[in-house]
């Protein structure tokens, strides 16, 4: 990856306006899907995507069941108008891809074991994609995973952090992910302190990739507290503390 | 009396620290018992869990379910009980030992749709469940209006010792027939009554960890004042979801015996 323009100018701002230890705006919305046992709305800058989890619920086909616990099946899918110009909606490379690694990233949050001959099934629906959208579907797909009762050790939240102009930045946009110099998601479990996922693209030095994993970590602990405080704000309003 | 401390949680979260027993919806770490689902804590000296807020059913045996039959086999009926699993009622439950698919038209007695309450005889993980019907208040159920709420929701509206469920049975003229999965079957003569039990089991729903819920519920019914039950107080309700779900993770028949007997039992 050659990067051909400086995407971060004189006073240190980058294409959309933040500073490089700057987050897009986060914002989760829990509940959204009625028809779902959990979803979640997340928009993370441009991007706009919606989780729903179904289950656990019986295999079909019955053959995929596990006798000893419960199988995760995720779809990571990209609607046609989510980006400037149309996407066919059959799935292509990179869902599939996505998808797989989705479900790598949550599988070590659930506690499988404890709905065997069961299947949990995450849909991840890209309404509009601006760069980290699997980021922002996995935080997302976390959150719904949460709202519909199935036994998670932790949460999973993630953020990406890369190299543009040279210097590590967090939570690359699409510009930047198209022409910048590494893109790096990561997945972690922030109580555990357990990274899930862990995807390069491009290239770094060991002291750039020690320092964009730091930034990433610290990016995901941004976005724990805000799904954190989605999940609250939800199942318990404006209370913080039980009343006893 | 000991004192039990409670708190919100997500997943994740430490409930407790120190050499603490982890009992339900919590895992150990270490030397911290960590929440698996949202929900609210209680941790004392027998050991910490988490009463949780959402989730499907998941079937425990002697569970009393309201299922709908949606096939059958030659030796028993499928049954929906609204969970990850299809539960089995053996047709040998009804027609007795000399049960013979030969002889025996299994369809005259439960067809495809009806509805039923039934008490979960056997379940572990490795198999379906079995149902029973051969139990008091179990079996077929003829009419009513079928409403599903989160099974996590079931023991607020069950309420302390079922004084939830009997303020809306009294006040709506009504029956309730209460499933552990979640599925509620009302019913009674009066339209009125029904649609009014309705809409306050799903306020219960909705409201179920919020303060004085029972007190609005009342409110709601038309409940005389002086019917209002001293017990009504702040601590009692948030207190009312676990005492009734240690209620009902030990004894779920006799507690659906009360409500199915519409509180007379």
């Amino acid at each position: 990856m050659v990067q051909s323009r400086s995407l971060i100018d004189e006073s240190g701002k980058r294409t959309d306006g933040r500073v490089i230890d700057e987050l897009r705006e986060v914002k989760i919305k829990v509940g959204i899907v009625k028809n779902a046992d959990g979803s979640a709305l997340i928009e993370f800058g441009k991007n706009k995507i919606i989780a729903a989890v179904y289950g656990p619920r019986e295999v079909h086909p019955k053959h995929m069941a596990l006798s000893d616990r419960c199988v995760v099946r995720c779809r990571y899918h990209m609607s046609p108008f989510s980006t400037d110009t149309r996407k066919s909606p059959a799935p292509s490379r990179r869902e599939t891809e996505i998808s797989k690694v989705i479900r790598e990233s949550l599988e070590p949050a659930l506690i499988l074991e404890d709905y065997p001959r069961a299947a949990i099934d995450v849909f991840i629906e890209v309404l509009q994609a601006d760069g980290g959208s699997r980021c922002a579907g996995i935080s997302a797909a976390s959150v719904a995973l949460a709202d519909a009762g199935i036994n998670m050790r932790d949460m999973v939240s993630a953020c990406a952090a890369g190299k543009v102009d040279d210097k590590i930045v967090i939570d690359i946009n699409d510009t930047e992910d198209k022409e910048g110099g590494a893109d790096m998601p990561v997945a972690y479990m922030p109580n555990l302190k357990k990274i899930t996922l862990l995807q390069l693209d491009g290239e770094l030095n060991p002291n750039e990739f020690n320092t964009s994993l730091d930034e990433a970590v610290r990016g995901c602990l941004k976005v724990y507290e805000i799904q954190r405080s989605s999940l609250m704000e939800k199942y318990f309003g404006d209370e913080k503390e039980m009343k006893e | 009396m000991q004192e039990v401390k409670r708190k919100y949680v997500i997943p994740g979260d430490i409930v407790a620290e120190g050499n603490l027993r982890p009992l339900v919806n919590v895992f150990k770490n270490g030397n911290s018992i960590v929440a698996t689902r949202i929900g609210i804590t209680e941790s004392n000296n027998d050991g910490a869990k988490v009463i949780p807020l959402s989730g499907i059913y998941f079937p425990r045996a002697n569970d009393i379910v309201v299922g709908k039959i949606l096939d059958h086999s030659s030796l028993s009926w499928s049954v929906d009980i609204n969970s990850c699993f299809a539960a089995h009622l053996p047709a040998q439950d009804i027609f007795g030992r000399d049960f013979s698919p030969a002889h025996d038209d299994m369809g005259r007695q439960l067809s495809t749709g009806d509805v039923i309450v039934a008490r979960i005889a056997i379940f572990d993980r490795t198999r379906d469940p079995i149902l029973t019907i051969q139990d008091k208040d179990l079996g077929k159920i003829p009419t009513g209006e079928l409403i599903k709420i989160s099974p996590t929701r079931v023991p607020r509206l069950i309420g302390k010792r079922g004084s939830m469920i009997q303020t809306i049975e009294q006040a709506s003229s009504t029956r309730i027939t209460i499933g552990q999965n979640g599925i509620i079957v009302v019913s009674g003569k009066d339209k009125e009554g029904i649609t009014l039990a309705i809409n306050a089991i799903h306020i219960v729903e909705v409201e179920a960890h919020t303060s004085n819920l029972t007190q609005r519920i009342r409110q709601l019914l038309n409940v005389p004042e002086s019917e209002i039950e001293s017990d009504d107080t702040q601590t009692s309700e948030a207190g009312d979801t676990t005492i009734n779900q240690d209620e009902l993770n030990s004894n779920n028949d006799k507690e659906m015996g009360m409500i199915n007997s519409n509180g007379t039992k």
